[in-house]
């Protein structure tokens, strides 16, 4: 299989490799009195401007990695570096999984809820939240509570949200899991848009091999208990990406059903694990 | 527009019964069906009433009660909302309080009246402190289980966003458990209204529980039908004012 190296060489030729932005050391996180491994030593690097996905079975611990890189979950063993290139700019923020918009605020203020925590002049808050929202073709909903939208549109705010903190580093934590299949498209074709417009660092938590090829530039596959690195493949695609023309490549085909070969194993034992547990 | 005339209806519907109910009692009186003394026919009550108001005796005694509930409602609802709060953020106040309010809570309030006359004489203090120990358990209950009960997300989405601890309280504490907050002031109002209503019977010379007690103690029946229907008509007004606050306070729950 020719796309795929395993080595961590970017198949483009880059003029000059882009500095480390994350860095993990033999990370591991254990819970507590039970001793619950979930994530056990994760060595990897993840250079600025990269779209890292990671994908793994449930249970693989990998929305555990994404909390201790959002820092709601402390590291228990090893180091987990992020190299700041803008001490101005907030690290990281984060895209939740299901319903995370406050739902007493507008749009407009869930949008406006990071700078404003960081006491930014209202001024520059309508400013960054009135282009984000123009960019995500919500700009006309600002007014309304979270109840009075879609699923859909409701988690283009807290991309919209995380988007107009302007951080350093974007985590998503399975954003579009909820959503239905042709939602799950238009999303992902919003989402490289407006990333391909900034080119932040970003770590993508997904289970599905599809959302991980099409977003991705690198795909880490995680085993499950304990969660560890099993491979790391590099997405050999050019951006920007067309969604939908994407999938008829038959590289990507390809590609698809080589992780697809080795995520099955895993998946295989975490079901063996969960049913062997009860 | 099907649904909206279904809803003209049911209100219609709603009004008819109860209007139906005076017609029959007011013809059963007449004719002497039931007993005149004990159910004076509806007709005889509105003319109280309006003697009522006419004297300025309506009028002084609901006054009396209004500021009664509203001192009161104050004086046990601030203290709650605040103690609320903070026990809903702090685990460890909660640990040391909860049980003081477990213990005292199944305490009917009106057991304690006695008590507050010794403490606060009969003065206006001790029915003002009656209406506030009603009000003080259902705010603060509520308010406790409004702030603790609030989606763990919503404070993740703050720490990742870096809010401080004030910032958490104003943003996210306080609209979550704002709407649990509200149902607490409901029940905090309807507990208000009795004690009010049995505090005056036992220790007041005014207000509307005042006039029906001692419309039983003179006998005059139609006095004491005309405090049930005012206590009556103030707790609706009260639903109907809260309700509205809450409309206002609480936007987000509106409509979907």
């Amino acid at each position: 299989m020719a796309v795929v190296s395993m080595l961590n060489v970017k198949p483009s030729p880059a003029a000059s490799a882009p500095p480390v932005q994350i860095s993990m050391r033999g990370v591991r996180k254990y819970f507590g009195s039970s001793g619950f491994v979930a994530v056990d030593g994760i060595d990897l690097d993840i250079p600025q401007g990269q779209f890292f996905v990671i994908v793994g079975p449930s249970g693989c611990g990998k929305t555990t990695l994404l909390r201790m890189l959002a820092g709601l979950e402390s590291v228990s063993e090893g180091s987990m570096k992020l190299n700041r290139t803008d001490p101005s700019r907030p690290e990281n923020s984060m895209i939740f999984q299901g319903d995370s918009l406050f739902p007493w605020m507008t749009v407009y203020d869930n949008a406006a809820y990071g700078l404003r925590m960081r006491r930014v002049a209202e001024k520059d808050v309508a400013e960054s939240v009135k282009l984000w929202l123009e960019r995500i073709g919500l700009y006309r909903f600002r007014d309304r509570y979270p109840n009075q939208l879609s699923g859909g549109m409701r988690q283009r705010v807290s991309i919209v949200r995380a988007f107009a903190n302007d951080p350093e580093i974007l985590l998503m934590d399975e954003p579009f899991s909820a959503l239905d299949e042709q939602n799950k498209m238009l999303l992902h074709e919003e989402l490289l848009r407006i990333w391909e417009a900034t080119k932040k660092t970003v770590v993508f938590i997904t289970h599905s091999v599809d959302e991980a090829v099409t977003l991705g530039d690198r795909i880490m596959i995680m085993t499950a208990n304990p969660g560890r690195e099993k491979a790391i493949i590099d997405v050999p695609f050019a951006r920007p990406r067309n969604v939908l023309e994407l999938r008829h490549d038959p590289a990507y085909g390809d590609l698809v059903f080589h992780i697809w070969e080795q995520l099955r194993d895993e998946v295989q034992r975490a079901r063996m694990n969960a049913e062997g547990g009860k | 527009m099907a649904r909206k005339s279904s809803l003209i209806g049911e209100r219609f519907i709603g009004l008819l019964t109860p209007l139906l109910l005076l017609g029959l009692w007011e013809a059963a009186a007449r004719m002497g069906l039931i007993d005149a003394r004990f159910f004076p026919p509806p007709s005889s009550i509105v003319h109280t009433f309006g003697a009522l108001v006419a004297s300025g005796e309506l009028w002084t005694n609901l006054v009396a009660s209004l500021r009664r509930l509203f001192l009161g409602m104050l004086l046990g609802g601030v203290p709650a909302l605040f103690l609320g709060l903070a026990m809903g953020i702090s685990k460890p106040l909660r640990a040391a309080i909860d049980p003081l309010i477990s213990a005292t809570y199944p305490i009917p309030k009106s057991a304690i009246l006695p008590l507050v006359l010794l403490i606060f004489g009969l003065g206006e203090m001790s029915k003002v402190v009656m209406v506030a120990l009603g009000a003080f358990y259902p705010i603060l209950i509520n308010t406790v289980m409004g702030v603790a009960n609030i989606d763990k997300i919503y404070l993740d989405v703050g720490h990742n966003y870096r809010a401080s601890r004030w910032q958490v309280f104003r943003t996210i504490a306080l609209p979550g458990a704002l709407p649990s907050i509200m149902a607490g002031v409901k029940l905090a109002m309807g507990m208000g209204l009795i004690l009010i209503a049995i505090s005056e019977m036992v220790a007041a010379s005014d207000g509307i529980g005042y006039m029906i007690w001692n419309a039983w103690q003179v006998l005059t029946v139609d006095t004491m039908y005309v405090g049930l229907l005012v206590i009556a008509l103030l707790g609706f007004v009260f639903s109907v004012i809260l309700d509205e606050i809450e409309r206002m306070l609480i936007p987000w729950k509106a409509k979907a």
